[in-house]
């Protein structure tokens, strides 16, 4: 569902095939099993050991959103997992680019979001925040997320609200996105993987890196570390990985 | 009577007026009009270690017992001589002493934002030259910032040092600087700006140029236009706390806004003098 690769200094998860990329819980549990190979193969950072991730898709979507042919008791792993997946990319002690190659929307919008950087290609495809033309209300994370990301309140208003049905242009123009980049998909990861090696030429140290970007975006963050949250579908895994970040402290 | 957090391991090496007097060398205080003009003196990095920023606190406290006695009014301009406005903490200082003096430092920034954010007036940056890391801060922590156009930078270097922001830190920029990408850029890419990088990313008012005197010039020009409106000073001083609300929170609560771990235990006879007279002031 997802291949994962090294370019340089740059680590490049794709999410593959020609379909929505509906974010369903398989899906999601690819997504974050490449996040925890990057994690672990990444070195500790400074010193010349600076990395970066970018996250594309190939085909006509980057993500359409939740897979509506969940069954509703599966809702809450569905959100939980897509909750535990921004923590993850939130916690990755790296700079985050996504590359949207192609149409995103509700949650695929949400998983761009969650990256620190977000190009996108120019030539075709929407950003779309369409739960409100599906009749779906957004989980609390979602909204704390667009609230650190996108704090300007008439465009915040414009995506949730009305919902608008922005192209790249307009998307970079609203400050939704950082840039619209022409030449079609393979061109939108280029140019991602090519920032990424800037970024990750800086060396930053990983872990410093990470509390920096919690410290920017710190609503989003709480939203999606902390217990409860709505998706009450704490599995063993998760327990697991708080025992591990209370030792990391 | 003790001004500022003096750091207390140099207590038993200098003298009361040894102590007064070196604050007085590292700023001076003066009025033009209706402005106090606050100036970092020496044409070094002007590193916010716990003389200086004693130093600077004593200033301040000087400019609001002058208001009081003057019957209100004014506005406050912070400067700098030479190529820096600040490089930030001394962070070679700080290799120098046990880390528990650390919180001397840190926390003596955050009750010098807490003096500033509290000054019963208009208050101006006028960033003179380089500004890094709590340089920045120090200069966020004013209403209006003013910066050099044809030299220095704003640059908050922490990442590229390797150093976490404190949570007031991080609640300053976020009410100061909160255009995301902005903020993001400023410090997830220790982005190095500009003057003008600075003002059009809205990081700083004005780019002046004209060099380090036409900037304070201006930003002297600009306290009197404020002071002139003849603002009552503690209703300006609570409008403003509304406005950045969340950075007044962080610097003015009792507890760990300076993320020693210790919850802010520099708390001195004077802070608790303040506390009480802000209490009486309610």
């Amino acid at each position: 569902m997802c291949t994962l690769e090294k370019r340089g200094r740059v680590y490049v998860l794709t999410i593959t095939g020609d379909h929505e990329h509906r974010l369903n819980p398989t899906l999601i549990s690819a997504i974050r099993a490449a996040v925890a190979r990057v994690r672990s193969a990444a070195p500790p950072g400074g010193g010349g050991s600076g990395s970066a991730l970018v996250t594309a898709a190939e085909g006509k979507f980057f993500s359409n959103g939740f897979d509506e042919s969940v069954p509703a008791e599966h809702h809450g792993a569905m959100t939980g997992g897509l909750r535990r997946a921004v923590a993850d990319l939130l916690s990755l002690p790296m700079p985050t680019i996504a590359a949207v190659t192609g149409h995103a929307a509700a949650a695929g919008c949400l998983l761009a979001l969650s990256h620190d950087y977000v190009l996108m290609r120019a030539d075709r495809g929407f950003f779309y925040m369409s739960e409100l033309d599906i009749g779906v209300r957004l989980p609390d994370y979602f909204n704390a997320a667009l609230r650190d990301k996108i704090p300007a309140a008439r465009t915040r208003r414009d995506v949730v609200m009305r919902p608008a049905r922005m192209t790249a242009a307009e998307a970079e123009s609203a400050g939704v996105v950082d840039r619209a980049v022409g030449g079609g998909a393979a061109a939108v990861v280029e140019e991602a993987v090519r920032m990424g090696e800037e970024l990750a030429a800086r060396n930053w140290n990983g872990e410093v890196y990470a509390s920096a970007r919690k410290g920017v975006f710190p609503e989003m963050w709480r939203a999606v570390a902390e217990k409860g949250g709505g998706d009450g579908d704490e599995d063993q895994e998760e327990k697991e990985k708080k025992g591990a970040a209370g030792s990391r402290l």
